[in-house]
């Protein structure tokens, strides 16, 4: 890779550093790169959310953004949710209410609902609604996930 | 599903980035926050030989008020508009529109000044340009030059800026005190482009609207100002006879396309519907 750049971020508290071309997609070098599989490829074209992550506190699709654009960045992936085996609450509510089916949007429903609550800890339903709304899920389990989102804001609060 | 190959810079600087659109003359696009070019690249319906970063220059990132001017770094989020106490006082035009766009993950990097160049029709931040006759400045090899809202938007996809010249900044009338605003938008799915948006912004001056703004996203190439509607609204008031001449009114003024999500003779409709529910809670948010 002749027009290779240097990326230099810190990953769910991890420094890491990698080599890649400007053209790939910040997911494919997580992934890919960085062996974090859990953060989900879905539509490729910023729709779907399965592959949305945190940039610097704030949730972001990361099919959308080129890995060389995280270069000093702080990025939370769905790895990084759990803390000393202990599951997040979000993680907890997602089990508790049903809030997945197939667990592919799953990653990038945790990682959209965690900024909705940072930013709004105690939304109304119509909120997590429109909040989730940033995610598709092909089961169309939203009703789990709604109320996991629900019950996860009264955990964190 | 990706990009093509490019030469990718992220300038530290305007005029650094500026002299590398010189340098690829018109094969470079300009990378705001990436919510639309970065899904043309993926979809390689855009080839450019070039990207030109400019998430890495800080300057470009600011909201103002100056000379009766809210005034956008184009760098600005539309999440930081979300949540700005001065956008809320003096622009809420903007921050009801900015939570019809796109969706909470979108808004965290897409950006005020990336959205009103991208000029996607059915996009809001070019209807509460256009609404609220707003300007955009534009920088060149040449300098500055502050744009009209109506003499920047060109057809679908497409602005009178030069392809050596970027959009710093955005400017917007402050909102008088007293003002009534709404924008009404449907869609098939809260944060999906819209099928048809209507910004709405009136003043009442006693029992008479002292003025009315009305444009349309969704409901043609182009951003449409309503001015004739605006005038009925002018002539005669803010009554529901009044509110509903003018959405009436404002059907005939735009020539929506048909496509895959809906036909010109739905959004017609829908433009006279979204007039007048805007008008009418604009019309409950304003006080004499």
């Amino acid at each position: 890779m002749p027009d290779a750049v240097t990326v230099r971020l810190t990953v769910n508290g991890v420094a890491h550093e990698g080599r890649c071309e400007p053209r790939k997609l910040f997911v494919d070098f997580l992934r890919e790169d960085l062996g974090l599989t859990g953060t989900h490829v879905g539509c490729e074209h910023g729709v779907c959310g399965a592959c949305t992550i945190l940039i610097d506190g704030e949730a972001a699709r990361s099919c959308i953004m080129l890995a060389v654009q995280a270069d000093g960045a702080e990025i939370l992936t769905i790895e990084g949710l759990a803390q000393n085996g202990k599951l997040h609450p979000l993680q907890e509510a997602f089990r508790e209410h049903h809030g997945l089916q197939c667990g592919f949007c799953t990653p990038g429903m945790l990682m959209t609902a965690l900024d909705l609550l940072r930013t709004n800890p105690s939304p109304t339903e119509a909120e997590i609604r429109e909040g989730i709304s940033a995610v598709l899920c092909r089961c169309t389990g939203y009703h789990g996930i709604i109320r996991a989102v629900e019950a996860a804001a009264r955990a964190m609060r | 599903m990706k990009p093509p190959k490019f030469d990718y810079h992220a300038p530290a600087s305007l005029d650094e980035a500026l002299a590398l659109l010189r340098r690829y003359g018109g094969d470079a696009k300009v990378l705001a926050g990436g919510q639309s070019l970065m899904p043309l690249l993926n979809f390689r319906l855009s080839r450019p030989a070039a990207l030109v970063d400019l998430n890495r220059i800080p300057s470009l990132a600011y909201i103002e008020e100056r000379d009766g001017q809210v005034r956008f770094g184009a760098m600005t989020r539309q999440r930081t508009i979300e949540f700005s106490p001065l956008v809320a006082r003096r622009v809420p035009l903007l921050r009801e529109a900015t939570k019809w766009v796109g969706h909470l993950p979108i808004r965290t990097r897409g950006t005020i000044g990336g959205s009103i160049a991208h000029a996607d029709p059915s996009a809001e931040y070019p209807a509460v340009l256009t609404a609220l006759d707003g300007e955009v400045v534009a920088r060149g090899p040449k300098g500055e030059r502050v744009v009209r809202a109506r003499d920047f938007f060109v057809t679908y996809l497409t602005t009178s800026l030069e392809a050596d010249e970027i959009l710093v900044e955005v400017r917007l009338p402050a909102t008088p005190a007293g003002a009534g605003w709404a924008l009404e938008e449907f869609a098939r799915r809260h944060g999906d482009f819209a099928i048809v948006a209507i910004a709405a912004l009136v003043v009442r001056d006693g029992a008479r609207c002292g003025a009315a703004r009305l444009a349309t996203a969704g409901a043609g190439p182009v951003p449409v100002r309503l001015r004739a509607a605006e005038e009925i609204l002018e002539r005669d008031g803010l009554t529901d006879a009044a509110i509903d001449a003018a959405a009436r009114r404002a059907a005939e003024l735009v020539s929506p396309d048909s496509d895959i999500h809906a036909s010109a003779d739905y959004r017609r409709h829908l433009t006279t519907v979204l007039t007048r529910r805007a008008l009418t809670r604009a019309r409950t948010v304003a006080h004499a």
